[in-house]
């Protein structure tokens, strides 16, 4: 798959990689630096770069990415993640590998993330509430993941699962969701370019308001097919029931794919408030895309599906 | 205690104003959150719907207490919930759709959730054209009626708020809940409190009292 720059806003600019590239230098990632040790964890992210296909200029600013969350483990407002999350351990981190593939059982996450090339890529994250951000991520291809746990022929979907502990995620003592949280992809949309497996976000290790320290990016759909704190991944043969499908099937189905012609039954989703970080209250809306912006990527996969059906 | 209404009165009137002064010090703060329209479009429609309940506590309150002297708040305070609703209502066609008028048609048809919300604001609009001594006395009973539109609105406004959240509904069933209690004092009332030392005590100083 070619990375084509269709789009005005992830145009390839020198002025854009440069921009990026200063941001990062003042991060403190490139020029050399390549190991990222956070305040006191011991993850460390491997020596990564920009992926130049994936750059759009105005990213939202880092204070709200990090203070403006959906993780209803820890309570169900968007200031909740950022106030209750902090406390929780996400080193030594183990994911449970299983289902239909070779590699069986649990693994450590710091030699999982080894194993892959690390880049970041800057995605428009769409929320199903409609609104949107612009995030710089770091991560490696799902694809790569797949590939290393080798599913047998008989593998056609990749679960996903949250996890669950509610002493360190208190909002998993209330009943808002039947816990673990869970999702799903099809294997041609795990196996897609754009399917980030997530470990950073700004140049740092991934917060974990934002789901730490292993979430899942798939930039298309909404932002709550991104699952967070992932602990286990399994291959399946039937499509999974993901979280909020469970909730409320009317409302959210498996896909998920981000469309602004097909409303949520109860809101429209043809447009979106973007949050930028600055003074935005004069902001109105902007139009969605269709799959946030990213037809040429992944639009052959739905050929013929009936996506008011299939939503 | 209802001697010191007017002092009262002050107070309550800046205790409505809070709100609005907490947002607009919160604007300037930057503390609006990432999302500044949603915040506010929230906390406006939720100061509206507590002043709406406040509104209606009133009357309950003096058939509970004994104390006339509530009545005397419940304009102000049926007026400070159209103020918050009116907010709300701007903040969403013009900071939220950019008065994108042809997308507000299509929200009030298609959203059970903003019709609802609209004819709440559409109900509440008359009652606050009329809470003046004049049109209480042009209206005579007519008013009363028009006034107990309230109940309607009071329905209407949680039912929005129960097909607007994402998942949880308990935050506006609690509201609906307090709502359907301060019914229930009226009608309980209304039906057997007919003949209690209060009522007869408060039948000649009372005049609209619904």
């Amino acid at each position: 798959m070619k990375f084509k720059n269709t789009h005005k806003d992830h145009q390839v600019t020198d002025e854009s990689i440069y921009k990026s590239r200063r941001k990062l230098i003042k991060a403190g990632l490139i020029g050399g630096a390549s190991v990222l040790s956070g305040s006191s964890m011991a993850l460390t992210l491997p020596k990564h770069k920009t992926n130049p296909s994936f750059v759009i200029d105005e990213l939202t600013e880092e204070r709200d990415a990090t203070t403006y969350n959906n993780f209803y483990e820890f309570g169900l407002s968007k200031s909740a993640p950022a106030e209750n999350a902090g406390s929780m351990k996400t080193e030594p981190w183990t994911v449970e590998i299983g289902g239909l593939c070779e590699k069986q059982g649990p693994v450590d996450l710091e030699k999982l993330i080894s194993n892959f090339q690390i880049e970041e890529r800057v995605y428009r994250m769409r929320c199903v509430e409609a609104w949107s951000m612009v995030i710089p991520w770091m991560g490696f291809k799902l694809a790569d993941l797949v590939k290393y746990c080798q599913p047998t022929s008989d593998a056609k979907y990749v679960y996903f699962e949250t996890l669950y502990d509610p002493q360190q995620m208190p909002g998993q003592k209330g009943r808002s969701i039947p816990w673990p949280y869970r999702e799903g992809l099809r294997m041609d949309e795990a196996m897609n370019e754009l399917t980030l497996m997530t470990v950073g976000m700004y140049g740092k290790k991934l917060p974990n308001q934002n789901g730490a320290p292993l979430r899942l990016i798939v930039p298309w759909k909404y932002g709550f097919k991104g699952i967070k704190s992932i602990v286990k991944i399994k291959f399946l043969d039937k499509q999974p029931v993901n979280s909020w499908q469970a909730i409320a099937p009317q409302e959210y189905g498996f896909y998920a794919n981000v469309n602004p012609n097909v409303d949520h039954p109860r809101w429209s989703q043809a447009t979106e408030r973007r949050i930028t970080g600055g003074f935005s209250l004069f902001n109105s809306r902007i139009k969605t895309q269709m799959f946030n912006g990213y037809e040429d990527y992944v639009a052959d996969m739905y050929q013929g599906m009936d996506l008011t059906k299939y939503y | 205690m209802f001697k010191y209404v007017k002092t009262i009165k002050v107070v309550v009137f800046l205790f409505c104003l809070l709100p609005l002064g907490i947002m607009v010090y919160d604007g300037f703060q930057r503390n609006l959150t990432a999302d500044p329209i949603d915040e506010l479009l929230h906390r406006t429609g939720i100061w509206s719907l507590r002043l709406l309940l406040l509104t209606l506590a009133m009357t309950p309150l003096k058939i509970l207490t004994g104390q006339v002297g509530f009545i005397r708040f419940r304009r102000m305070l049926g007026l400070f919930t159209f103020f918050y609703a009116t907010l709300h209502l701007i903040i969403y066609t013009w900071l939220d759709l950019g008065l994108a008028w042809g997308h507000l048609w299509e929200d009030i048809v298609k959203r059970p959730y903003i019709t609802v919300g609209m004819l709440a604001w559409l109900l509440m609009l008359p009652m606050a054209v009329t809470s003046n001594r004049y049109m209480i006395r042009k209206m005579g009973k007519k008013w009363k009626r028009l006034h107990q539109t309230i109940y309607l609105v009071i329905g209407l406004a949680c039912l929005h708020f129960i097909w607007l959240v994402k998942s949880d509904i308990t935050e506006p069933l609690i509201y609906l809940l307090i709502g359907l209690i301060l019914l229930l004092i009226r009608i309980i009332h209304h039906y057997y409190g007919q003949h209690t030392v209060n009522q007869r005590k408060f039948k000649k100083g009372s005049n609209h009292t619904a």
